[in-house]
């Protein structure tokens, strides 16, 4: 009866979410008085884990699974799961792992319950806090199926160090040509860049900027702070932008340590999909604008005159404090 | 091809949420629903191939009789026919057992689900579902071609989209990029009065079990003042020293 953690990585280096459900499962193992087993798919540095409280790695070393596959990736974890008879398994928020996990409920008939924000409330019965209502609440729910799958937000519970004496084995999940039948056959994917799922800092605008022509100074100012860039659902609709960076109610949540949201009034969808953000900075000429009512930081002014100070000033910063 | 496409009953995005019965239950008092958003998308696609490739589309729903109004207007907007199962969708595993037997009885080729609903966001009706019933199946999916068996979709990664070869039956958790904005599409006066003859098949649940229970809401806390600066110096500086965020 262990816990089983998922840790994502990425062209074999583990990604900042594998350290944050890893700090999840040593969490839950001690609320249960067990261990934590992670599974990971060809990465390397196994033993970083330990540093969070894992004790045990399965290290799956197949070359079909370098490109994420669902359905193949939850078979695999699910023989985990009953190599390791664990009961309870944490996942990410990301995108792959929303995809696989509900494959894994159905395999396991388990309970499956993401946009986990806390530690369990109790592990008898398993109650664990989520948002719910696209962030425009809170949901306690209970899972009541005896192997449960945990989907923890991103920078929701944060890593935690916990050193812990690690060992890695080998793991090889029987794997069958029906677990392939939906292939990738092209990535198209933004390399070297932040991603809204887990950059710490965002930088979205809306239609205050008037155009699309004039989002250079956007990604200016992104590219000074390392952040993702995003936008608001008018801007996507029109097609100023691409619809990957709209965020809000029916386009991507946001949880970055730092929101900026620059010629955007705040839309409930908006201000729903954006919430679970730490601190909210907003610019905007309108001082009526809903935003100013959810934000920590405001400044009323135009885009187009704050923006690139802002760049100036925040250049000085950096060189300051690098 | 035959076409089922899962809906769902939400409360309108604009909408307030509020809880009621000692915050045990969503308060749907004043609430406008609709037909949640990431499965309108899916059914608008579904009318594309209605009207190029012939498909039939059904929909379903799993929810009390106050759901159908919301599944009228998917009829209105061309759904051929449509299933209610009766009952309270308050469990993902529970509806998704519930859409199997539809799936199962009903012979479908495709199967559009959102990829999450706007209320619960438990997004995991379709997934499950594809494992129930042994078909293939794409998640967060922008856009879907089906020729002959074999299907091509897009599907939304961080960070960038990836594209996916398939076939035939399948499963999609779709989202906006499926269709437009701009495709959705209002019903006509000649739509809704159609719907109103079309068949809305209410069937009984089967046994199933639940494997989750909220048994609790709450409200975000609110939200201290802003604070507002005249000059980004200030800005910088708060967010540095204050809110630790650069």
């Amino acid at each position: 009866m262990s816990v089983l953690v998922y840790t994502e990585s990425e062209n074999g280096k583990f990604k900042k979410n594998a350290f944050e459900v890893a700090s999840y499962a040593a969490a839950v193992a001690k609320q249960m008085d067990t261990s934590v087993t992670a599974i990971s798919f060809n990465a390397s540095e196994n033993e970083s884990l330990g540093t969070y409280g894992v004790s045990k790695v399965l290290n799956v070393s197949n070359e079909n699974l370098k490109t994420f596959n669902a359905k193949a990736f939850a078979n695999a974890i699910s023989e985990a799961v009953a190599k390791e008879s664990a009961s309870v398994i944490i996942v990410s928020s990301s995108t792959d792992t929303k995809f696989l996990a509900p494959l894994m409920s159905g395999k396991l008939q388990a309970g499956y319950v993401p946009n986990v924000v806390a530690a369990p409330e109790s592990t008898s019965p398993f109650t664990v806090k989520r948002t719910a209502f696209s962030n425009k609440g809170f949901a306690q729910t209970q899972i009541n199926s005896d192997i449960k799958v945990i989907g923890v937000s991103n920078n929701a519970f944060g890593a935690h160090e916990n050193a812990t004496a690690v060992s890695v084995e080998n793991f090889s999940p029987s794997l069958s040509d029906a677990d392939f039948t939906t292939k990738s056959i092209e990535v198209d994917k933004v390399v070297g860049k932040a991603t809204i799922a887990d950059a710490d800092i965002v930088v979205s605008a809306g239609r205050g900027l008037k155009g699309p022509e004039n989002w250079g100074m956007i990604e200016e100012l992104a590219d000074v702070l390392g952040a993702a860039t995003a936008c608001s659902k008018p801007v996507s609709d029109l097609g100023w932008r691409p619809h990957g960076e709209h965020v809000g109610q029916t386009g991507k949540p946001v949880a970055s340590n730092l929101y900026i949201a620059i010629g955007i009034s705040g839309a409930i969808q908006h201000l729903a999909g954006v919430s679970s953000s730490k601190v909210k900075v907003v610019i905007n000429t309108d001082p009526e604008a809903p935003f100013f009512k959810a934000a920590d930081y405001g400044i009323v002014g135009d885009a187009f005159e704050v923006v690139p100070q802002l760049i100036e000033k925040l250049k000085e910063f950096k060189a300051q404090n690098a | 091809m035959k076409i089922l496409v899962c809906i769902s009953n939400v409360p309108d995005t604009t909408s307030k949420i509020n809880f009621t019965d000692g915050d045990t239950k969503f308060d749907s008092n004043g609430v406008q629903f609709v037909i949640n958003p990431n499965d309108e998308f899916g059914l608008t696609r579904a009318m594309w191939f209605k009207e190029k490739q012939g498909a039939t589309v059904h929909v379903a729903n799993v929810g009390l009789a106050t759901t159908e109004p919301t599944i009228r207007k998917a009829l209105a907007i061309g759904a051929d026919e449509a299933i209610r199962i009766n009952a309270e969708p308050t469990d993902g595993f529970f509806v998704a057992q519930q859409l199997a037997e539809v799936v199962k009885n009903g012979g479908y080729d495709l199967v559009i689900a959102g990829r999450e609903s706007i209320d619960y966001n438990g997004g995991m009706v379709p997934g499950i579902l594809a494992t129930l019933l042994d078909m293939n199946f794409v998640n967060t999916c922008v856009s879907l071609e089906v020729d002959g068996t074999n299907a091509t979709a897009m599907r939304e990664i961080d960070g960038g989209k990836e594209k996916i070869a398939t076939s035939l039956p399948l499963i999609i958790g779709g989202q906006k990029g499926l269709v437009e904005e701009s495709d959705l599409r209002i019903p006509n006066m000649r739509g809704i009065m159609m719907a109103r003859k079309k068949a809305l098949n209410v069937v009984e649940p089967v046994d199933a079990s639940k494997a989750t229970q909220d048994t609790k809401f709450e409200k975000p806390e609110a939200k201290g003042a802003v604070k507002l600066v005249d000059n980004v110096d200030d800005l910088i500086n708060l967010l540095h020293n204050e809110a630790k965020a650069i």
